[in-house]
């Protein structure tokens, strides 16, 4: 079923060994980039008779999945100073949530302090701003952070965060072996789709790999790095590309870390996993369950683990963001609920649904309420979580799952050949072939040949936007500037610049930087100090713009 | 179209990164006809109108997804007024609320496209109204 495409010539793409599988196949779906048949048979597929909770996983990790315990609800969330984003997850515990998910500004999640010119307009604005450990102290206040997980979706300042909460934990007296929680940590996926960089791919992948060793010996309740196909999808990739990038990133860490001398049956149990769920709903489910057997191989076959523990494959979902109009917004109550529907039959360990208002600014309250209400639907009306893998072996999802899986792999080959994902990165392989499917969407789009209900289709110009929507005025950027000046006049100055120092020594070797990293941040210096010995240790990544 | 081709510089300020829809609109304006520059990633407004005197472009235009327009599209109107290049025709897309776009077009923002535009339909904007203009 693989086939080679000629690759038309776009920016500087001059590897000709690093051109793949297409999803221009005819009868190819352009989302999934598998072909789709009319009808399936039981000559399309080898049932193998695999339960549920058995290696290779590819139904599910659980033998009872849903029935033992639901997915985890967890809505991503934060917004202005510290101190709103507490409130907010005060209100959330109080309500019985036991996991809370922080989305930082783009300042923090950056590398630069509120006071940079960098940062201008933008703090607190997509998240919280967090600057220094002053901040953390204030976003947890009142928490016990050895009861409670936290997921910080945070990736090129990922070790400096996870330091302050370190450090925050420490300064409380909660023992480093009760934190529990998740980091996204995952450089590679920036580089191929989000783009939030501060230094080359290599140093990169060196803090990553710290992060994974620090956890491995400090935090054994910790998920290192969250390994992400969301960014990837939403960037213009096929399911079978988002599929095969996305396990090409987790073997890069797993390697990174064996070759560190790591032990996969230890810190293979803490891997997370991070996918889209997007229109196509069969697909998708194949998608995942193509994604779980695919995993489980790589953990015993190439890395050598024998635990089910280090070979299964937890996840979690968010439905597409980039799926959702501007027109016609409420549709995008049906396209959440029906994403939410393929995630929850995929057997996913927790779920995301997105606001029906967030192409058109940032989510009201009243909208994320509809979004988590979707999940609450399908958790407790639609009956769906009581059977596990309802979809195993159907005709149609065991020959699309083969299908992805086959796909995939013919392109983690590549990446292979060319030296593995770093590399592969390095060259723009999997950026261009991502800006190629995105651009060849974007073309069946406005030809026809896809159709987007509300858009190119049922469109009704009279239709306006019914929907309030969000905004957010500029005092947090103000009050954070005061804070982050504050507390560098405050601190004790000496031991700031010989923590720092101290660091851009770390760097220069091959220590780990993450108990310097600690002794820094608890020093009270700041995310932008820290980033700017990365920047001038590692250098500063610009974009190479391909196009 | 005249004889020289109009340049264009696609451009993607603040620290967001989310850059489909700008190497989108780069390509369809390329294949549109366009000398096109895409900036790459991060760049602050000083530094697009820094590369948009130097490249002698007929327009600017701006993606930004994060939410900060208010902030970038001004400063860059008034970097390149500080340059002497107040007639550079800029544009933009995002997602920007229809009351901000009223506000941006007001500060001298020529257009601002949001999601669902169809590529077609821009390259013919900037046809109209930054081919024929300059």
């Amino acid at each position: 079923m693989a086939i080679v495409r000629a690759v038309s010539a776009v920016g500087n793409k001059d590897d000709s060994e690093l051109t793949s599988p297409s999803c221009g196949e005819a009868g190819a779906s352009l989302l999934s980039g598998i072909g789709v048949n009319a009808e399936y048979s039981a000559a399309d597929t080898d049932a193998s008779g695999e339960g549920p909770g058995e290696y290779p996983f590819t139904r599910g990790i659980h033998r009872d999945m849903y029935r033992g315990r639901t997915w985890t609800m967890r809505q991503f969330a934060g917004f202005g100073s510290a101190r709103d984003t507490n409130r907010r997850f005060h209100y959330l515990l109080a309500q019985g949530q036991q996991g809370l998910s922080t989305a930082f500004d783009m300042p923090t999640l950056m590398g630069y302090d509120p006071d940079s010119p960098r940062s201008l307009g933008e703090v607190g604005r997509e998240g919280v701003s967090v600057a220094t450990i002053d901040d953390l102290e204030l976003l947890f206040e009142g928490i016990d952070l050895g009861a409670v997980s936290t997921s910080m979706t945070v990736n090129c300042t990922a070790p400096i965060l996870l330091a302050m909460y370190v450090a925050l934990a420490d300064r409380r007296g909660t023992p480093r072996a009760r934190l529990g929680g998740t980091l996204q940590n995952d450089m590679l996926k920036e580089f191929i789709a989000q783009k939030e960089w501060i230094s080359p791919p290599a140093p990169s992948m060196r803090l990553v790999t710290d992060v994974i060793e620090f956890c491995s010996n400090e935090l054994p309740r910790w998920n290192p790095v969250s390994i992400s196909g969301y960014h990837i999808r939403e960037a213009g990739a096929t399911a079978v590309q988002e599929l095969a990038f996305t396990l090409a990133d987790g073997i890069g860490y797993v390697q990174a870390a064996v070759d560190r001398g790591l032990d996969p049956e230890v810190f293979g149990p803490r891997l997370s996993f991070f996918f889209n769920v997007h229109n196509d709903f069969l697909q998708e489910i194949a998608k995942i369950r193509a994604a779980r057997r695919m995993w489980a191989s790589i953990m015993r076959d190439r890395f050598g683990a024998s635990s089910d523990r280090a070979c299964l494959m937890r996840t979690h979902a968010q439905t597409s963001g980039v799926s959702l109009t501007a027109q016609q917004p409420l549709n995008n109550v049906a396209r959440v609920a029906l994403q939410a529907m393929a995630a929850v039959l995929a057997g996913v360990q927790s779920l995301h649904t997105n606001s029906l208002d967030e192409t058109l600014a940032l989510p009201s309250e009243e909208a994320a309420t509809v979004a988590l209400r979707t999940q609450q639907i399908i958790a407790e009306e639609t009956g769906v979580a009581a059977t596990v893998d309802p979809f195993g072996g159907s005709y149609a999802m065991e020959a699309m799952t083969d299908a992805m899986e086959s796909e995939a792999n013919a392109i983690i080959e590549r990446i292979d050949q060319a030296g593995g994902i770093l590399a592969a990165v390095e060259a723009g392989y999997p950026q261009q072939e991502i800006a190629e499917s995105a651009w060849k969407f974007q073309k069946a789009m406005e030809q026809g040949e896809y159709v987007t209900v509300g858009v190119n289709a049922y469109s009704d110009e009279s239709a306006g936007s019914p929907v309030e929507t969000l905004s957010l005025g500029s005092e947090v950027e103000k009050s954070q500037v005061e804070r982050v000046i504050a507390t560098r006049a405050s601190r004790d100055a000496s031991r700031a610049a010989s923590a720092l120092a101290e660091l851009g020594q770390a760097a220069r070797s091959d220590r780990n930087m993450m108990p310097p990293m600690v002794e820094a941040v608890d020093a009270c210096c700041s995310i932008g100090e820290i980033s700017d010995i990365f920047r001038r240790e590692f250098g500063v990544y610009n974009d190479p713009a391909w196009t | 179209m005249a004889e020289r081709r109009h340049r264009i510089l696609v451009a993607k300020p603040g620290l967001d990164g989310h850059d489909r829809g700008a190497k989108i609109i780069a390509r369809a304006l390329r294949d549109g006809g366009f000398e096109v520059i895409y900036t790459g990633l991060h760049q602050t407004p000083e530094m697009i109108a820094e590369t948009a005197v130097q490249e002698d472009v007929d327009g600017i235009g701006l993606s930004i997804l994060s939410g900060a327009h208010m902030t970038l599209f001004p400063q860059l109107l008034q970097e390149l007024e500080k340059r002497g290049a107040g007639e550079v025709v800029v544009f933009g897309g995002g997602i920007v609320p229809d009351s901000d776009i009223e506000e941006l077009k007001k500060m001298g923002v020529k257009a601002v496209f949001t999601p669902g535009e169809s590529t077609e339909n821009i390259v013919e904007w900037v046809r109209a109204n930054v081919a024929d203009a300059a």
